[in-house]
């Protein structure tokens, strides 16, 4: 806080009246005339202006410490308009650098110098505060909410004039256009809501699962047959193929592929066939292969740390664990329903296909799913 | 016996006995990391070589597993498991195991490397079984890091966390960090699937493609952490607890600092006020 010269304000005022140089951020000094006649100085003024540290070494000290926080601040206030136009991120890093590192150094200085610029300005302000600032208690009273009876007379006086000059009231034919015309307006919003995209209609239901789509294995899209899948106990995450880069229908249509044991596998029959028929669910798998929706029933996490020891799937989200051995089943956590399981079979040139879309709705329940 | 029980008790020799292991292990990293394959690998295991890990195994790993190797009430049976499972449970010092349970931990491992390969010829000549990758199967060089990375982020991150830094499991099972597997510990380790992991076999995951994994893996370690610090890469749950334990701790602090009653210099009495 630097002291500011500031113009005379009177030119022809006389000389000797003429007003101390005014500190910035204060108001002008009240002329001492009026002062010293009219004014009532309050004690806490008075207070302040008689006022004299006990301890001035301290109140020194403090003053000093709050300056040298002050041109800290300054000049990590400096140092961050250097960072922001010294070092360069994105497209303007010099040739072979790597824009990782420049954005770390970026973020890193820009952080720092403007965490410590604040933290210093913060800090001294509040050592001024307690160190240097009289103790002065000061008491303001506070005015009623109401306003006046007077006031509130005068404010229904000119309401009822400017609706009399309005002739708002004389003119209802007038008064009632103003009203339609502003309803479709007021309603406009609603419509506009109605159409923030369009309705999901059936599509929660279906993934890009159909009868004789290959899975094809992640990243490499590589289509698979069961003797790839050999080892019991192995694990693959697969996509229906050609849809590698299609990210909306990779959303839901994850799957993870299990081999096991033979006798180990034991999926329940369920009820989910045309007209509510009894489906084997074994009948699903290849070679104690099976298939199993990526996307937790809870809320859509992809689901697959499977634990070949105990079968178990389990949710990294919110640790809903399922048992891959019995239809993926819930045994632990917040997800209501198993993992659907994909009809699994395999193509004329003996690789893994889907022999159907999955029989029920893959990840989060929905409102109308039932 | 007791007269080395009773030096164990002394506080100076507990403290050789862990400078000892620390040198030991040391130095068998030394021979790990320095020289994987400098260690003759079993491709053709002479038969004298096979006699010696029969009878290492006998010795060591045979209470659980049978004299033949074909598993007990109590472990499985290892006839098929294959040199690369032997090789990775050994040199991570899982097997033998201390105790039994779950999951064994890693620790160092009181076997030679040439024990071990000793004992994985011995094993694969039971009953085949995927076999210890040579070092040109684990090199780096020239995979294709981004397939990798997809690879990687698709089968594995979900278990051992995005950057390798490992994760919890169920019921107190947890993925170990990668951080300081070697190459080869991370092949052998996606062919045998050790413990609670899959096998992700050369069917599903080609050795071409379990190099680019490992590209991956090896890259990362050394990549820039671009929020200054790590966290130990364990991902946003650690970020956002720092964020909040320490933000708000450091701001309840600062409140505190502000309402705290000053140190009182002077006084107005309150008389003099109106």
């Amino acid at each position: 806080m630097s002291d500011e010269p500031l113009t005379p304000a009177e030119p022809d005022e006389p000389e000797e009246l003429r007003t101390p140089q005014r500190v910035v951020g204060t108001p002008s000094p009240t002329p001492p005339a009026v002062d010293a006649q009219t004014a009532e100085v309050s004690p806490a003024e008075q207070a302040a202006q008689n006022f004299e540290p006990e301890d001035k070494a301290h109140a020194k000290r403090a003053e000093r410490l709050v300056a040298a926080l002050f041109i800290l601040a300054f000049l990590s206030g400096c140092g961050f308009i250097a960072a922001y136009v010294g070092l360069e991120i994105g497209p303007s890093i010099p040739a072979g650098a790597n824009n990782v590192i420049a954005v770390l150094r970026s973020n890193l200085a820009l952080g720092t110098s403007l965490a410590v610029a604040l933290l210093a300005l913060g800090t001294g302000s509040m050592i001024w505060v307690r160190h240097l600032t009289p103790d002065i208690e000061i008491k303001e009273e506070r005015h009623d909410l109401r306003s006046t009876d007077e006031d509130r007379r005068e404010f229904q006086r000119t309401f009822a004039e400017g609706a009399a000059i309005s002739q708002m009231t004389k003119r209802p034919l007038l008064r009632r256009t103003m009203l339609i015309a502003t309803a479709p307006l007021a309603l406009a919003p609603l419509f506009l809501l109605r159409d923030l995209g369009p309705l999901p209609g059936t599509s929660l239901r279906h993934t890009v699962w159909r009868k004789g789509l290959r899975a094809v294995v992640y990243g490499s899209n590589r289509p698979l047959r069961p003797a790839d899948i050999s080892t019991p106990g192995s694990m693959i995450t697969v996509i229906p193929e050609g849809y590698q880069d299609d990210a909306d229908a990779l959303a839901k249509a994850g799957v993870i592929l299990i081999k096991f044991e033979p006798g180990q596998l034991q999926v329940p029959t369920v009820i989910g066939g045309p007209n509510n028929t009894l489906i084997n669910t074994m009948n699903w798998t290849v070679d104690n292969i099976v298939a199993y929706s990526k996307i937790c029933t809870h809320v859509g996490c992809p689901v697959a740390l499977y634990e070949q020891t105990t079968h178990h799937i389990l949710c990294p989200c919110h640790q809903s664990t399922f048992d891959a051995a019995h239809g993926a089943n819930v045994i632990f956590g917040p997800a209501a329903r198993a993992l659907p399981q994909l009809p699994l079979g395999t193509d004329d040139d003996g690789y893994l296909v889907a022999l159907s879309d999955f029989t029920q709705p893959v990840g989060p329940s929905f409102w109308e799913r039932g | 016996m007791s007269s080395k029980t009773a030096r164990r008790r002394r506080p100076a020799a507990g403290y050789a006995a862990i400078a000892g292991g620390l040198v030991v292990v040391g130095t068998l990293y030394g021979v790990l990391s320095g020289g994987g394959a400098s260690a003759a690998a079993p491709s053709q295991a002479s038969s004298t070589a096979t006699a010696q890990g029969k009878s290492l195994f006998e010795e060591s790993c045979s209470s659980c597993h049978g004299l033949d190797a074909q598993g007990t009430s109590q472990a499985p049976s290892l006839i098929g498991a294959g040199a690369a499972a032997v090789d990775f449970q050994m040199s991570t010092g899982r097997m033998p195991a201390k105790e039994m349970g779950a999951e064994e931990p890693e620790k160092p491992t009181d076997f030679t490397q040439a024990q071990i390969y000793e004992i994985a010829g011995y094993i694969a000549s039971l009953g085949g079984g995927p076999a210890i990758p040579d070092s040109s199967q684990v090199s780096s060089n020239g995979a294709d890091t981004a397939l990798g990375e997809q690879l990687f982020s698709t089968n594995c991150a979900q278990c051992h966390g995005f950057a390798g830094a490992g994760g919890a499991l169920t019921y107190g099972k947890s993925a170990p960090p990668l951080t300081n597997a070697t190459p080869t510990e991370i092949y052998e380790a996606m062919l045998t699937g050790p413990e609670a992991m899959p096998v992700f076999g050369d069917g599903t995951i080609t050795p071409a493609e379990k190099r680019d994994i490992i590209a991956y893996v090896v890259d990362t370690r050394n990549e820039a952490n671009p929020g200054g610090f790590s966290l130990g890469r364990t991902g946003t749950v650690t970020e956002g607890l720092v964020a909040w334990l320490g933000g708000l701790g450091f701001l309840v602090l600062i409140a505190l600092w502000l309402t705290a009653r000053r140190r009182s210099t002077h006084r107005v009495e309150s008389e003099h006020q109106s």
